[in-house]
């Protein structure tokens, strides 16, 4: 707690820079962005919207506005949750040298279309089947983890701003809040692994727990160094010091600087590990502890879990679209034609695709591996990269050849960290020698 | 450094993916019921009876009905019941034939024992795989008519053995017609000697040390 006070603190004083990274970005943007910004297709969503609410009276509009972007982001992620579900397994097939789900027919008119739908298949069959619950569970906890579980990880699509005028609730702590929410999902996984009264789901929700706790500190410093640099808690405002180009070709992201880089990829570790993804799924690790804390649950429970982790997921690669990525910015001054929320949905599947290809590539972590990759290599690489920023944000008027060391700099302090850090966590583990297998 | 192994192996699975696109080495799966693999020659699962004719198959089975492989047969699938009547074979002599020939497939081993104690190859493995059916007694329970299978699919499952056993029923029916013909011939001397007997009488022991024996029946 007292480090996320300093970090407010810090982040405030950022703001206050009187010729912060920010203020220029915004004045950019908003010389070369007005053509497009108000684009009839840039506008299409709210144009749709104002046709059913138009005729609604002021305080009615309000509620029915909120309850359509509720509906919206519902049916979105929805259906991006059944194809990435179908996505995962043909890719993940592919890479196995099989061809994945490719056979289940349209219902009527039995035409198969590469097995597209799959996703509706496995839902019919999930809420067809039995829902069993344990003679010595908690019947009210075994119930509500799932419900709380997707509760929270809904919550946090409230905030991430997905296109030019797409943010459903504009907070001004936004990512504060963003990351509250996303942490509390944890309590349900706990709840999940007791309320089961059984050995593996509890031993699941203890790793579990474990390994939230060591990722969730990578996870906040990894934003903390854009924070500072963007002046803001609000995502608009942070998606809003991505705008601009240099020289009309390199974006302004956040990912294009040296502590960008390192802050998104510790960012995105970080997010697996969070996400319960492999190779940080230990919480499931199916050879240890049958399925972890869903052993005890079938049926639709089990899918709503399922949907839960596939929407953290989701929701933290829209977050690391908007801290590091640009937002819905598009990648070149000669794109931006194409409208905004576009460019944050390709992004967004881009990363989704990481994820499934990180999923298929690495075997899994052992619990001590697990801890020590969190606390002996993230954590530091993490506050050095809090320095960088810092340092980053100090030198901003330096210019000329100055702006060259200025950027040798920050490099430096990424990559050197990174190898001896790196050298001190593989002495003695790495190279591994194998005594009895062969090469 | 730290992370090139890593780099290293998402290299090998984007290989892979972008090849199961384009490299049939590296999507090796055959779709089952619209392609199936080409089985191995070698391959076996259930008996059947060999029809040297597909137009008339109960007509022209090689089995005789000695009941060797029923008694042979180590989980005792087989039950064949023999005829009251005698039916030319495929060489025109007249034999038995089996009335009833029943295997019961769930019970078989697929010991491939039956094959190799028949004197006669007129029982052989089966290719067949796609047995499963919804009634698991009478249905899995095969009966003559379902078991015989010309010697064309013989030939066509098991090309190499099918040959092998062709060419020495042929020797052994050619053999067996040169028995015949010789005794034959034999028997027509012997009658053209009687019947010259008359006419120029010989010495008594002669026709009985000349003229040969007539040869056994099979």
């Amino acid at each position: 707690m007292s480090a996320l006070s300093l970090v407010l603190g810090r982040s405030l004083l950022a703001g206050d820079f009187p010729a912060g990274e920010f203020a220029t970005h915004r004045l950019q943007a908003g010389s070369s962005l007005v053509a497009s910004a108000d684009s009839f297709l840039e506008r299409l969503p709210l144009v749709a919207r104002d046709v059913f609410t138009s005729w609604l009276p002021e305080p009615w509009r309000w509620l029915v506005n909120s309850l359509i972007s509720i509906a919206v982001i519902l049916s979105v992620f929805g259906l991006l949750f059944a194809y990435v579900t179908l996505a995962e397994r043909k890719i993940l097939g592919r890479i196995q040298n099989r061809p994945g789900p490719n056979r289940t027919p349209i219902p009527f008119i039995n035409l198969r279309f590469f097995g597209l739908a799959q996703p509706f298949a496995d839902g019919v069959k999930a809420l067809t089947k039995e829902d069993v619950v344990p003679r010595g569970a908690d019947h009210l906890l075994h119930f509500l983890a799932p419900v709380v579980l997707l509760a929270f990880s809904i919550l946090t699509f409230a905030v991430i701003p997905y296109g030019r005028h797409l943010v459903p609730v504009d907070l001004n702590a936004g990512v504060l809040y963003f990351f509250a929410a996303g942490a509390a999902t944890e309590l349900a996984v706990f709840m999940a692994g007791w309320a089961s009264r059984n050995k593996y789901s509890l031993l699941a929700a203890m790793r579990a727990l474990a390994q939230l706790i060591s990722y969730e500190l990578p996870l906040l410093l990894a934003w903390v160094p854009v924070v500072l640099v963007a002046g803001s808690l609000s995502t608009t405002e942070i998606v809003a010091a991505q705008a601009g180009w240099k020289f009309n070709l390199i974006p302004h992201w956040h990912v294009f600087t040296p502590w960008g880089a390192a802050g998104f990829v510790i960012f995105m570790i970080a997010a697996l590990a969070e996400s319960n993804r492999s190779p940080f799924d230990l919480p499931e690790a199916e050879s240890e502890l049958i399925a972890g804390h869903l052993t005890e649950y079938s049926g639709f429970k089990y899918a709503l879990f399922f949907m839960a982790e596939y929407f953290g997921m989701i929701a933290l690669s829209g977050m690391a679209i908007t801290l590091f990525l640009g937002g819905w910015h598009a990648p070149s001054p000669y794109l931006e034609f194409i409208p905004s929320y576009v460019w944050f949905g390709g992004k967004l599947v881009v990363l989704l695709l990481g994820f499934i290809w990180i999923r298929a590539t690495f075997p899994r972590l052992r619990m001590d591996q697990l801890t020590r990759f969190a606390w002996k290599f993230l954590v530091p690489l993490a506050l050095i990269n809090l320095a960088n920023a810092a340092f980053w944000s100090l030198s901003f008027p330096w210019a000329g050849p100055l702006q060259l060391l200025r950027w040798l700099i920050s490099a430096l302090l990424v990559v050197g960290p990174f190898v001896l850090l790196g050298r001190q966590l593989s002495a003695g583990v790495a190279p591994r020698v194998y005594r009895y297998a062969a090469s | 450094m730290l992370g090139t192994g890593l780099l290293q192996g998402l290299g090998v699975t984007a290989k892979n993916f972008v090849g199961s696109f384009h490299d049939p080495a590296r999507l090796t799966t055959i779709e089952y019921p619209e392609v199936k693999t080409k089985l191995p020659e070698a391959y076996r699962n259930f008996p059947f009876l060999v029809a040297e004719n597909a137009t008339d198959p109960m007509g022209t089975l090689r089995c005789v009905a000695c009941q060797i492989c029923e008694k042979e047969c180590p989980p005792q699938c087989i039950y064949i019941e023999k005829s009251k009547d005698k039916k030319p074979d495929a060489t025109g002599k007249p034999q038995l034939f089996p009335a009833i020939f029943a295997i019961d497939t769930s019970v078989c081993m697929s010991c491939q024992i039956c094959v190799e104690v028949c004197p006669f190859d007129a029982i052989k493995m089966d290719q067949v795989y796609e047995i499963a059916t919804t009634d698991r007694f009478s249905a899995l329970l095969l009966n003559r008519e379902q078991l015989a299978k010309s010697n064309a699919y013989y030939h066509g499952i098991h090309p190499t053995e099918a040959a092998e056993v062709d060419a020495r029923l042929a020797a052994e029916r050619k053999a067996a017609e040169e028995k015949a013909a010789a005794a034959a011939a034999a028997k027509a001397a012997a009658a053209a000697a009687k019947a010259a007997a008359p006419a120029a009488p010989k010495p008594p022991a002669a026709p009985s040390a000349e003229a040969p024996k007539p040869p056994p029946t099979s």
